[in-house]
């Protein structure tokens, strides 16, 4: 198993009051912090909160945007709304997958990127998009784009490359 | 901003910020998602550095407000008082920009929208096609606020109605007024929004819930995230209202977590209502105590279905529950509880101010009010447009939206959402209400309108929406579990040139079944695409069976792609892009694709000036 930093769940959990209620926010918050959910962390939640882990198992594999797994360090999300799909979006991603060498949407190796599809993030006057970690979209995307796209992040990705080893060896455990 | 103490303060605020409002000019540019993606940020930044530059920061005000809804051509902005309308404005036009505030207004030519009819500018955001037949009652103020400051909102006479309300109406009486209007609610069923707070009043359980659903999960829809984005506090005005009227003390609004900007102007908000004195308690000083929290969805959209959503709200997993009993009887936590969406909420405090009469008074029959849709897909004009019931979708396609481009013909226009329908082009006469849709075979929905041209192919978009609605199947009933998959096969293997003429039986009859036996929502529209394109083009299903052909050029089992030697320039561009290396042919000699090695990317034909790449 994965060795997780187990000193950042204490003060991310007192931020929130032991309820049920609080399940998918606490959730939501650990999985931008870790990037995953990873199963120590699971454990503890359904301690704090008194829920059982397998409910906890039941909402983290239920909903979208949890994953089990690490994400990359960059998310992709290629939006397959409808608007998208009319204007090609389905060729831009399979450009995007073939460009990463992924064989259907997920994450790298490096774990530099993961490549998920969305429906639908309310941009469908600039079809087709793609959001890059939940913040920046790119409008009009062609294939011939995809490559430009992709050098942006994997640039900017390098640099701190060295402080990663640790976490390269996570994905193979 | 100072707490108020009683609803007469607030009309005190508006006119103090009504005398101290400046002459000054005023740059407001739309800083919604869709103009933001389009480089509206930067847009911001150099117009602040030009205004720094030439110390023009107390002269000429810029503001960021919520979308204007004219995304294709954004980044846009309004320049005030003169009200220029500017679109597909860069960063590079700042300097243009205020020189021309500060030459006596003379516009940036430029940047005028230029009627693609006429080639004329045009120089008013009013005088514009697209906006000149909408009728924007809900979407109005979204040019002339920034989001984040209440007072901006309060200034266009924002939180009005609560306090007419809190002085002037009793509880029953806001029921009153909503069910006279005739509003039904804006999520896709159309349920009337009075008689559903009427229900929820007979109710004698303490405590009660209200619920804003901001979920907005249906694919080409986006317009409850613009209105969060850019007037998050019509909606929280309506709340309220609902708040007095439903005697309850506490709402959540369910935003869906793709939404970031519309999360966070949300928040802002409600913070700023708390420290105004209108969330709280004793709102306003009066005895009401009201909060409002807000949840975060976590990507399904099944958790749209209104008892999905509460079970999300309550912390488990969104799958939805048998009606009745409705959340008025049995809702969050087993209490009493109306959620109604975005739009809906927001049409309370208008309909309280301008009045349940006149608002009965726009529409039809049946429908009233305005509608907002999303207008994507094949069409030049595409945003958001806010519309009195009744328009015709002709009206839609070709005066608001300027018609299909490219000289494309219409093919269909699909209206709901994922369980919407398609109307073919043959019915463009169509008016739009509820009714109307529902007879066609399509539905309101929540207003996703897209639009799609002859390169659409119809068993492809039928295909895609059971791939959706297959991914997005809660899997609790067995009818949608398991009959959203064999629909989504079925037309695989219609696309693959593999289908039979009795799998055209089957998916009606199966069709029918899932509809018929479905727990929620969810299975009981899903086979709409199916059934809805097979009514209106069951033709082109037969040419994927029979002729092993694609029409629309889709498919891409049933089509090769080809060079014609006598266009091709050989310019290598298609070669460089090529994923598979088929294309063969020396520079400044006509290519050649081999057609074994082709994957049908379509990547040729994006780069190919000349146009020497067909399809078969
Ligand atoms: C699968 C499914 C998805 C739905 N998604 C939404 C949604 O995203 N937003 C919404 O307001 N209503 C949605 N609804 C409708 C809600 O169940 C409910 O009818 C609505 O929120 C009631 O509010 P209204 O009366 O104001 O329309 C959905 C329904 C179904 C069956």
């Amino acid at each position: 198993m994965p060795q997780v930093d187990m000193e950042k769940v204490e003060p991310l959990l007192e931020q929130y009051e032991d309820q049920r209620l609080n399940l998918i926010p606490i959730l939501q918050d650990v999985q931008e912090t870790y990037r995953y959910l990873p199963e120590l962390v699971l454990r503890r939640i359904s301690k704090k909160l008194r829920v059982p882990l397998t409910e906890v198992y039941q909402v983290a594999t239920f909903y979208r945007c949890f994953s089990l797994v690490p994400r990359g360090k960059h998310v992709i999300q290629v939006c397959l709304g409808t608007a998208c799909h009319v204007r090609g979006a389905p060729r831009v991603l399979d450009r995007i997958l073939r460009d990463l060498k992924l064989p259907h949407a997920g994450t790298t190796e490096d774990l530099q990127f993961t490549v998920e599809t969305v429906r639908c993030i309310g941009c469908c006057g600039l079809a087709p998009v793609a959001r890059v970690d939940n913040a920046n979209t790119h409008p009009h995307l062609t294939q011939a784009k995809v490559g430009g796209l992709l050098k942006k992040y994997q640039e900017k990705a390098e640099a701190p490359k060295a402080a990663k080893p640790d976490e390269a060896s996570h994905a193979k455990a | 901003m100072l707490k108020l103490k009683s609803p007469h303060e607030i009309k005190e605020l508006q006119l103090c910020l009504e005398a101290s409002e400046t002459t000054r000019p005023c740059i407001s540019v739309c800083a919604g998602s869709g103009c933001k993606a389009s480089g509206a940020d930067n847009v911001i930044a150099s117009l602040r550095k030009e205004l720094e530059k030439r110390n023009l920061a107390g002269t000429i005000d810029l503001k960021s407000t919520g979308c204007h809804g004219f995304c294709e051509k954004g980044p846009v902005m309004i320049v005030w008082p003169e009200k220029v309308f500017y679109n597909g404005v860069s960063q590079s036009d700042a300097k243009d920009i205020v020189a021309s505030v500060m030459n006596g207004h003379k516009p940036v030519e430029k940047l005028l929208y230029k009627d693609p009819n006429t080639g004329e500018r045009v120089l008013h955001e009013h005088d514009v096609p697209f906006y000149a037949r909408q009728q924007r009652i809900l979407f109005g103020n979204n040019g002339k606020l920034d989001p984040k400051d209440i007072r901006d909102y309060i200034k266009v006479g924002g939180y009005h109605a609560l306090g007419h309300v809190l002085t002037d109406f009793t509880p029953e009486q806001v029921v009153e007024s909503v069910k006279r209007s005739g509003l039904r609610g804006r999520g896709g069923a159309g349920f009337p929004t009075g008689v559903k707070w009427e229900a929820l009043r007979k109710s004698a359980v303490r405590p009660r819930y209200i619920v804003c659903n901001a979920d907005e999960g249906d694919p080409g829809a986006f317009m409850d995230r613009s209105l969060l984005e850019g007037n998050p506090h019509s909606v929280i005005e309506g709340i309220i209202i609902g708040g007095y009227a439903l005697e309850a003390k506490e709402a959540y609004v369910y935003v869906r977590a793709e939404y970031p900007l519309a999360v966070e102007h949300l928040s802002v908000a409600i913070q700023q209502a708390e420290k105004a004195g209108l969330l709280g308690d004793n709102i306003l000083g009066t005895k009401m105590s009201f909060r409002i929290h807000l949840v975060q969805g976590a990507g399904a959209f099944v958790c749209g279905e209104e008892t999905a959503l509460l079970a999300s709200i309550e912390g488990k997993v969104g799958e939805p529950n048998p009606r009745p009993p409705y959340p008025v009887q049995k809702g969050l936590w087993g209490k009493p509880t109306v959620i109604n969406n975005v739009k809906t909420w927001a049409s309370v405090p208008v309909i309280i101010n301008k009045g349940a009469d006149w608002y009965a008074s726009i529409g039809t029959e049946r429908s009233k009010g305005t509608m907002v849709f999303s207008l994507v897909g094949k069409i030049n004009n595409t945003g958001l447009v806010e519309v009195p019931m009744g328009i015709t979708l002709r009206e839609m396609i070709y005066e608001i939206g300027g018609g299909i481009p490219k000289g494309k013909k219409l093919k269909a226009i699909q209206i709901g959402g994922p369980s919407g329908g398609c109307i073919p082009a043959s019915m463009i006469d169509l008016p739009i209400d509820y009714e109307a849709l529902t007879q066609a075979g399509s539905m309101m929905g929540s207003g996703g309108m897209v639009v799609m041209d002859e390169d659409t192919c119809m068993v492809d978009l039928a295909r895609y929406f059971m791939e959706f609605l297959e991914e997005e199947s809660c899997g609790k009933c067995f009818p949608c579990r398991e009959g959203t998959q064999r629909l989504k096969d079925i037309l695989n293997r219609i696309s693959q040139g593999k289908g039979t003429e009795e799998d055209l039986e089957l998916l009606d009859d199966a069709g029918w079944m899932i509809k018929e036996t479905s727990l929620c929502g969810l299975g009981q529209t899903a086979p709409n695409p199916v059934l809805s394109t097979l009514r209106y083009f069951r033709d082109e299903y037969e040419a994927h069976i029979r002729d092993k052909k694609c029409p629309a050029k889709v498919c891409r089992e049933l089509i090769v792609y080809e060079i014609d030697e006598t266009i091709c320039d050989g310019c290598h561009a298609c070669v460089r892009v090529c994923a598979s290396e088929a294309i063969l042919g020396e520079k400044d000699k006509p290519h050649e694709i081999e057609s074994g090695k082709c994957i049908k990317c379509g990547a040729c034909i994006e780069v190919c000036q000349p146009k020497a790449v067909l399809v078969h």
